[in-house]
Order: structure tokens, then sequence, then C-alpha cells
């Protein structure tokens, strides 16, 4: 294993050729350059080409086009194969998740940094929408503002420290710092209803109440294109370049003047605010909550989406989280064996396809299409 | 008052020595593997539960110990012969969550092959109270103290004495060279997790009279094992040991006199606070990064 990359999915030729100039910092979303890439780097999801000039078909292979265009079409079409009020659950919960692991997906797969304590963050933003709304009245809407804006404060606050460590002490205190969010959930039971949780109000936004399927299924399938949309102008633009620089190697990159720091706390933040969000929608969606939301657990299965569905890979993040929701629902009629099954699929996935599904999914591809 | 430092001190110290047990589980695969196996916990889970299931199946008690504890050891080999040694320049997050996958695997079969009450068994001479200067202490106690201090003296012997010890010790520092001179690295890889279970079974079995156990009681048991090795320093066995009595001791006195409601959330802060401070832990190398 290398031990200068403590978490590199891929062979760390990746990206020093294409690292952003200090100071370079053109915001997300910036007109596309046509950027001078490395032959063989690994691009997100559809395995575009990257050549100099791009013609129309060049541009819908890429990611940041054509892998959002699709993403659109399918969450606009689905519904057309939603039969019940089951079926729009799974495909709301699997929104819900996509978001927070696209979040997640660009600190684990492109600073390569690991939180095991994010639910905490989605637990944070959770409770603090929920106590507004349902004890103080607070319209919902300012509730999930302020709660992002609160979570993202938490974040940067504690980012400087704990991105200094490296690997496994990261993964200790990103872990100790989820646990003790949740400790303080599960022991505040005045405040938050402790272990049995609590019942919240609807989501409420100018006097519209979401409450049938649809509506929840419009708004959460609107911020998931959203988000996809945002994470791969993030990844595109010079701030994503320097995230690539500090996975291949960070020292590499600090030597060419990338403000690492800087960086992996913006990301950080990020993933906690998509989390944040996420967390706000969700507790008025279910109209309940319970400290289960923040556990350890839950922070594992968001980690187990982004890398099951592949690493460094936007739309990987959003099949993982598809996967690892529908999993369970398919697994019910095992009942006592259903974990047992789940833990058995979840260690061959990753033994076989150790780069996550879209990904090895994606080289298959292209090596049949190459030929 | 002096009786009741000593209560916590002494409550301090067991819980400490589990986690201790637990830490150098980790310490021990992370040495050979570098790998951070986070089914440690479901070790102490099985070493209790196959005890009590033996045992109430009519195995007589210390034959029950045994075969509970080879037989956790046989789940290490397993571990680290069908997944571990199966994933090549696997990254680090993968490797966790193959381990995490492992865990949930061996919770899903206990639950399976089990059940999902509490158990326990008794303790090992008796439930008879000793007098401490005040203080109340159960002989399980002393039982859990002696053979953790006689582990760490077994341990310390084996990687300093031994031949094998040696050649794991070796492997820690470099696989690749430990190869060249002719050890047979997987197999120290296969002995690590093989061991590093049967700590973990050990520890299983002389908590659970004291505590009790279920087929989850390996997950927080894990974590505290985990930060354990962390506090000590990863890769350093005493200082996982250190690692532990610390936690353990902070845990009793913050419960003791501070809040018990927050006796969990004391280790973590602990583990924050001296990250802050040490990034590499108490005992840790401190890491020169090759580039």
């Amino acid at each position: 294993m290398n031990e200068a990359t403590p978490m590199s999915p891929r062979p760390s030729s990746a990206s020093t050729a294409n690292i952003s100039r200090p100071g370079d910092t053109t915001p997300p979303g910036a007109p596309e350059r046509p950027a001078p890439q490395a032959p063989g780097t690994p691009r997100t999801g559809a395995g575009s080409a990257g050549r100099p000039r791009q013609g129309l078909k060049a541009r819908l292979m890429k990611p940041r086009t054509g892998g959002l265009l699709v993403l659109a079409v399918v969450v606009a079409v689905l519904p057309a194969f939603l039969q019940n009020a089951f079926h729009y659950d799974v495909a709301i919960q699997i929104g819900f998740n996509a978001i927070v692991a696209i979040g997640l997906n660009l600190l684990i797969g492109y600073c390569g940094q690991i939180s095991l304590g994010h639910a905490g963050f989605l637990g944070v933003g959770a409770y603090f929408s929920a106590i507004t709304v349902t004890n103080f009245g607070w319209p919902p809407l300012l509730s999930l503002v302020v709660a992002a804006v609160v979570v993202g404060l938490l974040a940067f606050v504690i980012a400087r420290p704990i991105l200094r460590l490296k690997g496994h002490y990261l993964a200790m205190a990103t872990l100790g710092i989820g646990l003790i969010i949740s400790i303080i959930l599960n022991q505040e039971a005045q405040l938050t209803g402790g272990p049995d949780g609590m019942i919240v109000d609807p989501f409420t936004v100018f006097g519209f109440e979401f409450k049938k399927p649809w509506h929840w299924y419009s708004l959460v399938g609107g911020l998931l294109v959203i988000a996809a949309w945002l994470s791969l102008n993030i990844i595109d633009s010079p701030v994503g370049r320097a995230l690539r620089a500090v996975h291949g190697s960070e020292v590499a990159a600090e030597v060419v003047g990338v403000d690492t720091t800087r960086y992996k706390v913006m990301i950080f933040v990020v993933s906690a605010v998509f989390a944040s969000v996420v967390g706000s929608l969700g507790a008025h969606y279910i109209m309940f909550l319970s400290p289960q939301e923040a556990s350890f657990f839950h922070s594992v299965e968001l980690v187990i989406m982004v890398v099951l569905g592949g690493m460094a890979s936007t739309f990987g993040a959003v099949v993982g989280a598809a996967t690892l929701t529908a999993l369970p629902q398919f697994l019910t009629f095992l009942e006592d064996y259903e974990h047992l099954i789940f833990g058995l699929i979840l260690m061959l996935v990753m033994i076989f396809l150790p780069k996550g599904v879209v990904p090895s999914l994606a080289a298959l591809f292209k090596r049949g299409g190459e030929k | 008052m002096l009786g009741e430092f000593i209560q916590y001190l002494f409550s301090g110290l067991t819980s400490g020595a589990i986690y201790a047990l637990v830490g150098l589980g980790f310490a021990l695969i992370y040495n050979a593997s570098h790998v951070i196996n986070f089914a440690q916990g479901e070790f102490v889970m099985l070493g209790g539960m196959g005890t009590v299931f033996l045992a109430a199946a009519g195995v007589p008690l210390p034959l029950a110990v045994v075969v509970a504890i080879i037989g956790t050891a046989c789940v290490g080999f397993a571990l680290e012969k069908l997944a571990v040694e199966q994933t090549k320049n696997a990254s680090v997050v993968t490797l966790i969550i193959i381990t995490i996958g492992a865990s949930i695997v061996l919770r899903g079969a206990a639950q399976v092959l089990f059940d999902k009450q509490f158990h326990t068994l008794p303790a090992f001479s008796g439930d008879e109270p000793i007098n401490v200067l005040g203080a109340t202490i159960t002989s399980q106690t002393l039982w859990v103290l002696g053979i953790t201090a006689l582990i760490v003296v077994v341990l310390q012997w084996f990687f300093n004495r031994t031949l094998l010890g040696k050649a794991i010790l070796a492997t820690s520092v470099n696989p690749l060279a430990a190869k060249l001179v002719g050890i047979n690295v997987s197999f120290v890889l296969l002995l690590s997790f093989g061991m590093s279970a049967a700590l973990g079974a050990i520890a299983g079995v002389l908590i659970t009279p004291i505590t009790s156990t279920n087929f989850e009681v390996g997950i927080m048991l894990g974590l505290k094992g985990f930060s354990a090795a962390i506090l000590g320093g990863l890769g350093n066995p005493f200082g996982a040991v250190i690692g532990g009595l610390i936690l353990g001791i902070v845990e009793a006195f913050g419960a003791g006199y501070i809040s018990s409601e927050y006796k969990d959330a004391m280790a973590f802060i602990i583990i924050l606070l001296a990250l802050f401070f040490m990034p590499s832990g108490l005992f840790g190398k401190k890491g020169t990064e090759r580039v």
C-alpha cells in the first residue's frame, strides 16, 4: 500500500498534471475551458474521452452534461414505474441518501479524507429543524437554512484541527465527533425526546404543505439533480483539480502551491451542509425523528454508499445510495437472515469490485469500446 | 471518600483492561496488515456468546471457554483467508468497509445461531465480594486484571524472545524485506488475525460475568477498543494497553464524579483532545511521510 496516499483508490498518477495555479479560484460553473488533461486520467461516470476540442457527441459523453441529462431523465421518467406509495417512499429515501452520498463523495472520493461521523451533521440539521419548527413555530424553510448555516459553522470550526489528522486517526476523530453528537441527542431528552424520538411538524413553504408522495418526489428529485450539478461543477472547476491533486499526493500539491487545508476544509463544510439539508427535509418527510439518524451505523451506511457505488464518481454515489437503500427492502423476506445476507453481499462486492460498482463497470465498458 | 475513589478506580481498571485487550487485537492486525479490523468487537461477542451457548448445551465451563476461544480464532483465520487476503491493493476505505461487512455478517450469524437475549456466565470463583479500603470488589474484577496482565507479559515475551514473534514484528516494519529474509508473510497475517480474534474472545469471556452479553455487545466494545489503539498510537501494542486503561479510568471517574449519562462520551472527548494535541496518539511513531 502506498503510504503517502493512505486512501488512494487509484494510482496517484492522476491529476498532478492539471493542478490549478495558486489563486486560480474561478467559481464553480465558470465557462468550460478545454482542460489539458493527461491521457488516461480517470474521469467520473460515463468515461469521457477528454479531447481538447469537443464536438457535441464528446460533450454529451462528459458526465457534466451527458451524465446530468441522464440523471434528470431518470428522475423525470421514474414516476411512470412507481405503482404505489411504498415505491414512492423508497424512491424518495433513495433521493435523500443520494444527496448526502454526493456530498460525502466529494470528501472521500476527491479529497481522500474519510468521515465516519457525517450522520452526526445530518442529525444536527434534522434536530435543529425539528425542534425550532415543532416547538418554537419557525417557518420550516427558515429553519432548514439556519440549520444548514449552523452545521456549516460547526463543520468549519472542527474541520481545521481534525483534517490535520491522517488516515485512521482522521477516521477516529470523525467517528468520535459523530458519537458525541449521537450521545448528546440521546441524553438531552427534554429537548430531543431522547431515544424515544420526537414527532415533527409537516413541511410547509408559504402555506403550501408537502404531503402527497409526488410533492416530496418532485422536491427531492429536483434537489438531487441540483446536488449532482453542483458536485460536477465543483469537480470540473479549479477547486476540483486542486482536490484531485490533494488526493494524488498532498505534499506534491502543497509544493506546487495548492492551499490544501483550505480546500479540504471547504469540501468538509460543503458535505456537512448537504447532510444537514437532507436531515432537515427527512425529519419533516417522516414526521418523526429519533437519534438513530445520527448513529454510528448511519454514518457507516453513508460511507458504504459512496464506496459501494464508486469513489470519485458522482453518479457512483447515486448508484450506491440507490443500491443500499433498496437492497434491505428486497431482503426483508429473509427475516432473521437479512443482516447476514446483507453483510455478505457487501463484502463480496467490495472484494471483487474494490473500486466500486460504477467505475468498475465503466472501465469494463471502456475496454470493450476501444477494441 | 477513599472507598468511593477506590471503587471507581477498580471499575475503571476492569473496563479499561477489556478495552486494552480489544485494542491489542486492533494493534496486532494493524501491524501485520495495515488493516483496521472493525469486526474486532464481534470477536468479543463471539467469545462470550459462544461460551454461554456451549455451557448451556452441557459442555463443562472450562472446556466451553477453550472451545469458544479456539472457535473465534478460526473465525479470525477465515476473515483473513476469505476476505482480507483476496483484496490485493484495495484502498484503506474499501478494507474498512469489508471489515464492517464482516462485523454485520458475524452479528447476523450470531442472531440466527444464538439468539437476541442477554446472557451471563457465573463468575469464575464465586460471587463473594472482597473489601478493599472501604470499596467492594468482586473476585471477577481480579480475574480480569490478572489475566490481562498475564496476556501482556506473555505477548511481550512472545514478540521479544521467540522467532515467530520477531517474524511478526519484522513483517510489520517492512513486509517486503521480511519476505526477502524468508519470513512466510501470509502465515504471519493469518496468525495475527487468529491471535487478535482469540484475544477478543478472551476479553468476551472475562467480561460476560460482569456486564452480560448479547449479539450486539461488540459494537461499542469495538469502538472503545479502536479508541484505545488510536489513543496509544496505532501500531504500538503496549500503547493500546495504556490507552485502554486510560479510557476505562476516565470513563469510570467521569461517570462517578461528573455525569453518568455522558460516560460513553467522556472516552471520545478524551480521544479528540489527545488527537488535537498529539496527532499520532500518545506513543505513536512521529510518521515522516515518504513522498
